[in-house]
């Protein structure tokens, strides 16, 4: 696995290919509105140019594919310079394959110069998800993370607020694992961290 | 063969004391430099070793979600190495990375603490060595977010969060077994017993810690051990145990002098990188 960072930081490090195939993206900046329940603050620095921005909402997190890595809240910069990702922990796995993923989508769209930076701060927090990803995780049966002041873990299949946690880490290290006692299903959580 | 200038005695001394960067970019580490590699090694080791014995347990542990649990807070620790030993391997700059300082060092280079790398024992036993450690690692990187060396800044802002988890998991367990059955509390006893000898390193202080400290890099963990002691006061309270007897406390982990059991844990954790070279996967 140690390898496989290291790479990656060589490769992000890459200077940028040939302009060659570059499509610039739109000046303008997107929206980031969210559609649906109370969401907690956005983060402040989250910046995107328009159809760079699309190029990365469509890729997926590997864990929760449901969940687009704009949802997750991870992208914290781009533009036809350089992509900006920060981790959501600080030994996920799945960072690498995201990287991974990112460039791919990049090069497919013509953004072949385009730079993959990682930051690790301002550390990732689950109030970065979006409204969207919050109702995406809840459709997909995963108990989205609890804004701020907000006790109650709902279960996703019926909704009771009658649940318990069974245990502090789930299949991923972003997830519990808990039950219903109205329904008597288990149900992960993405905790908040 | 043409005969070289004689040096002047204070040329060469200045010569030894310039920086080796230029003069508007030195960085604040250049007259650290050697306690800054060991305290990174020291961050990174810890965090490598005790993440590998937690991997041990992975598929043996007693239930589906505790072996879950171990395997994930063995990423985290993993994960911190990795940023750790890998800014250690930046700042040596020999050409080293996080790989090579994780898997091509020997046994007498490591600068983690004992305590981690104790073997697991019974699950009370790991629990015990995870609740010691992650109380100590939680308070010490609650402070190192405020290090004024950026990298050591970011990773402790990173993994404060994810320690802070594993400190309330393992003080969770020692309640849990040390108020439990029996058969448990003896089990916690047992564990705690033969952690606690481990413990007094955690604040042991030297050259290295010094010199962190004052250049506001790192901290003298004396300054959070009353802290610690109540925290570890508190859980063991709620778990209806008494603090393990004083013992003898046994030193040398930041030095390189280690148990036997670290040699052992090694020859797993490095035999492949070592037997096939630039392996990947």
């Amino acid at each position: 696995m140690v390898s496989v960072v290291v790479d990656q930081v060589r490769r992000a490090k890459a200077p940028p290919l040939d302009g060659e195939g570059l499509t610039w993206g739109g000046a303008q900046e997107r929206g980031r509105a969210s559609s649906g329940d109370a969401t907690p603050t956005q983060p402040s620095p989250i910046e995107g140019e328009g159809s760079i921005w699309q190029v990365l909402e469509a890729v997926p997190d590997p864990e929760i594919p449901v969940l687009g890595i704009t949802d997750l809240g991870i992208v914290r910069h781009a533009d036809a310079d350089r992509v900006v990702l920060t981790p959501t922990y600080t030994g996920c796995p799945a960072t690498h394959v995201i990287e991974t993923m990112v460039r791919e989508a990049l090069d497919a769209a013509g953004y072949r110069a385009t730079r993959i930076e990682t930051v690790l701060t301002p550390p990732w927090t689950t109030d970065w998800i979006t409204g969207e990803g919050r109702a995406k995780l809840k459709a997909y049966g995963i108990a989205p993370p609890l804004p701020a002041g907000v006790r109650a873990v709902e279960c996703p299949q019926c909704g009771s607020s009658d649940t318990a946690e069974i245990s502090r880490f789930g299949s991923t290290p972003c997830k519990s694992l808990w039950r219903c006692h109205a329904c008597l299903e288990p149900f992960d959580h993405f905790k908040c961290h | 063969m043409p005969s070289l200038p004689t040096i002047e005695k204070d040329v060469e001394a200045k010569a030894a004391r310039a920086p080796d960067h230029g003069a508007f970019d030195a960085p604040v580490e250049a007259a650290h430099r050697d306690a800054l590699f060991d305290y990174l090694c020291r961050l990174g080791d810890d965090s490598l070793i005790l993440g590998h014995r937690l991997g041990e347990w992975c598929g043996h542990a007693p239930a589906v979600e505790v072996d879950l649990s171990l395997a994930n807070m063995a990423l985290d620790l993993v994960g911190q190495a990795t940023h750790f030993l890998n800014a250690a391997g930046a700042l040596e700059g020999k050409g080293r990375d996080g790989d090579a300082l994780a898997f091509r060092r020997d046994v007498l280079d490591f600068r983690n603490c004992l305590l981690v790398e104790q073997p697991n024992g019974d699950f009370a036993q790991t629990m015990a060595r995870q609740f010691y450690f992650s109380t100590w690692q939680h308070l010490l990187f609650d402070h190192l977010t405020r290090s004024s060396y950026a990298p050591i800044a970011d990773v402790a802002a990173k993994a404060v969060k994810e320690v802070a988890y594993h400190r309330v998991l393992s003080a969770e367990w020692v309640v849990r077994l040390g108020d439990g059955t029996h058969e448990s509390r003896a089990r916690m006893i047992a564990g705690l017993d033969w952690m606690a000898r481990f413990v007094p390193e955690l604040f042991e202080s030297d050259g290295t810690v010094a010199a962190m400290a004052e250049a506001g890099i790192g901290v003298d963990p004396a300054v959070f051990r009353s802290d610690y002691e109540s925290a570890i006061g508190a859980v063991l309270a709620e778990a209806t145990l008494d603090a393990p007897p004083a013992q003898r406390p046994i030193l040398g982990g930041r030095r390189g002098h280690h148990s036997e059991h670290l040699g052992h844990l090694l020859c797993v954790m490095q035999f492949l990188p070592r037997t096939y070279p630039d392996a990947t996967w």
